[in-house]
């Protein structure tokens, strides 16, 4: 087990699968076929994106450099959220991004009942470590720990 | 974060719950990239990025209409992306049937929400808003809370106005209380160069494919570009900025790239010139080679690759006048020289309607009726976000539609070659 110390950009505490893109995420392709056709795995479709196109993001946790594309990025993940088709949580190896903040502090203000902590600056050694499928868990103050 | 007694009153609840839930959104937003402060917005108009009623949608109209209830709504006028349906354009009868009954069945509805939050008139819809033929173009130094990706990086770059990549929905909360946060791209340490992009191609660099290597390189960063001005010239005319338009939109769809300065050419490069460049920024050199590898390495998704072009999509983002007039010339040349009368595979020119209601009093518009070629308002993309279309084969001449959809991605000249029936 590794613990990695990150910044808190929306709270909670969870425990997860990781889903890991080493490429930046792009949320508009990665959510856009999921979403719209009812996707219920949630299945990435983000064609450039070889680490995770075709995988399942529901309730994994999403480990990321950072996201790319569209500025509609904030709002699908928004929308994501809302419908409860979400990743458990989102960690950054990097400083978050404009769009991704958007859609964490969207979802945080605005959606009833949603946990879904928002890690960032988790740094590039944690992104080299984590690898899809291990055990993560997100504390209250930024520690993620990957078993 | 520092706020005015006014900002904190108004997230303290003095002008109601939402618009309280408001002003903490963008303060949260703010938080997150340690901004000191927020700051007015100064520009005449606004820009949104959601433009379409898609089912699927439905948390956000919602909360549009939360904001209506509330009597939240913005003193600013906006543009809004392009529409993403058009009779026009040709779709099939399944086609048809989906977009009207299961995918856009929202439009309506939202365009009404579009209008009580305050839409610049009916024909706002357009990614290329800056265009004169529209006629929301941001001064240089002004702020904004603008969203849509192509239009915040050619606002930042060719236009000098200050904005960060935001978010749909963000992009009319900072509209609604005059502020947004003080962080990225709206500071002068912000839009420091950090990385040096050598330009050595042995001829004029393909707008959108120079643009997807530069995005994919840099990611978010801001790239500082010698040797463009060669091929493009030092002055921001027609040419040029339709060049930039197409260039910004891939770096930023390709990657996340905000601002970009071109040297030469673009007013803080032309201002400041190297003194743009951030220390220890790194340095990526993109020649004829660099190109031909970026191109090759694009996936295809058509389940058959050889399979014939059903659809050519030209015009993410919108073409300019000047583009549609170029686009015209070549298309009935090359008919000439193909010995054909029309275009060989249906094709779509996209255009803001304020675009294609100057350009079809010209001479050109009947010119390029007659070559087969059809025009339209519509937003490709959103035309080709379903599964129909996945397995159709599109080619474009953008590098955007090829991110998001399974369009396959040709240079201009390819388009041209292939709609003219040069080459099958």
């Amino acid at each position: 087990m590794k613990q990695f110390k990150g910044r808190v950009v929306t709270p909670g505490e969870v425990t997860a699968e990781a889903l890991v893109t080493k490429e930046g995420f792009n949320t508009l392709a990665s959510f856009q076929m999921a979403l719209q056709f009812g996707d219920k795995e949630v299945k990435c479709g983000d064609q450039n994106n070889a680490d995770i196109h075709g995988k399942s993001m529901l309730r994994k946790a999403l480990c990321l450099p950072q996201t790319i594309g569209s500025t509609t990025g904030g709002l699908v993940l928004y929308c994501a959220c809302a419908m409860e088709k979400n990743p458990a949580c989102m960690l950054f190896a990097s400083h978050i991004d404009s769009l991704a903040a958007a859609g964490a502090v969207l979802a945080d203000v605005w959606v009833d009942n949603i946990t879904m902590p928002v890690i960032d600056c988790l740094g590039d050694e944690f992104l080299n470590y984590v690898k899809d499928g291990m055990k993560i868990t997100v504390k209250a103050d930024g520690t993620v720990e990957v078993e | 974060m520092f706020l005015t007694p006014e900002q904190q009153a108004i997230l303290d609840g003095a002008k109601g719950e939402t618009m309280a839930k408001v002003m903490k959104t963008l303060v949260m937003y703010g938080d997150a990239f340690e901004a000191e402060k927020l700051v007015p917005i100064t520009s005449k108009y606004n820009h949104l990025v959601t433009s379409f009623g898609l089912k699927v949608m439905s948390p956000v109209y919602d909360l549009m209409q939360q904001l209506l209830d509330s009597g939240v709504v913005s003193d600013q006028k906006f543009s809004v992306d392009p529409r993403p349906v058009d009779k026009n354009v040709p779709a099939s009868f399944l086609q048809n049937f989906v977009f009207k009954n299961f995918m856009y069945t929202k439009q309506d509805f939202y365009e009404k929400q579009l209008d009580k939050l305050g839409l610049l008139d009916k024909n706002a819809f357009t990614c290329a808003c800056y265009l004169d033929e529209v006629g929301n173009k941001p001064k240089k130094d002004d702020v904004l809370s603008w969203a849509e990706s192509s239009a915040v990086v050619y606002a930042n770059s060719v236009l000098g106005a200050r904005c960060n990549r935001n978010s749909g929905i963000i992009d009319i909360m900072g509209s609604i209380v005059g502020f947004v946060p003080y962080f990225g791209l709206l500071t002068d340490e912000g839009r420091k160069a950090t990385w040096v992009i050598k330009v050595e191609t042995t001829k004029k660099p393909e707008a959108q494919l120079l643009g997807s290597a530069i995005g994919m390189k840099v990611m978010e960063d801001v790239p500082f570009v010698v040797g463009l001005d060669k091929w493009i010239g030092d002055e921001l005319n027609d040419a040029a900025c339709a060049y930039l338009k197409d260039f910004g939109a891939a770096t930023a769809s390709n990657g996340a790239v905000g601002l970009y300065h071109i040297e030469n050419l673009t007013p803080e490069a032309k201002e400041q010139g190297k003194a743009l460049i951030a220390e220890g920024a790194k340095e990526y050199i993109i020649d004829d080679a660099e190109l031909e590898r970026v191109q090759a390495n694009y996936p295809v998704i058509w389940k058959n690759p050889d399979a014939k072009p059903k659809l050519c999509f030209v015009g993410c983002p919108h073409l300019s006048l000047e583009q549609l007039k170029a686009w015209t010339d070549n298309v009935v040349s090359a008919l000439e020289a193909n010995g054909k009368k029309k275009v060989t595979i249906p094709t779509v020119f996209t255009a803001a309607p304020g675009v294609l209601e100057v350009f079809n009093k010209t001479e050109y518009a009947q010119k390029l009726k007659d070559a087969g070629v059809v025009t339209s308002y519509i937003c490709p993309l959103m035309y080709m976000n379903n599964p129909l279309c996945k397995t159709m084969p599109v080619i474009t001449s953008s590098n955007k539609l090829r991110t998001y959809t399974s369009a396959r991605y040709y240079t201009d000249a390819q388009i041209l070659e292939t709609i003219t029936g040069g080459k099958n």
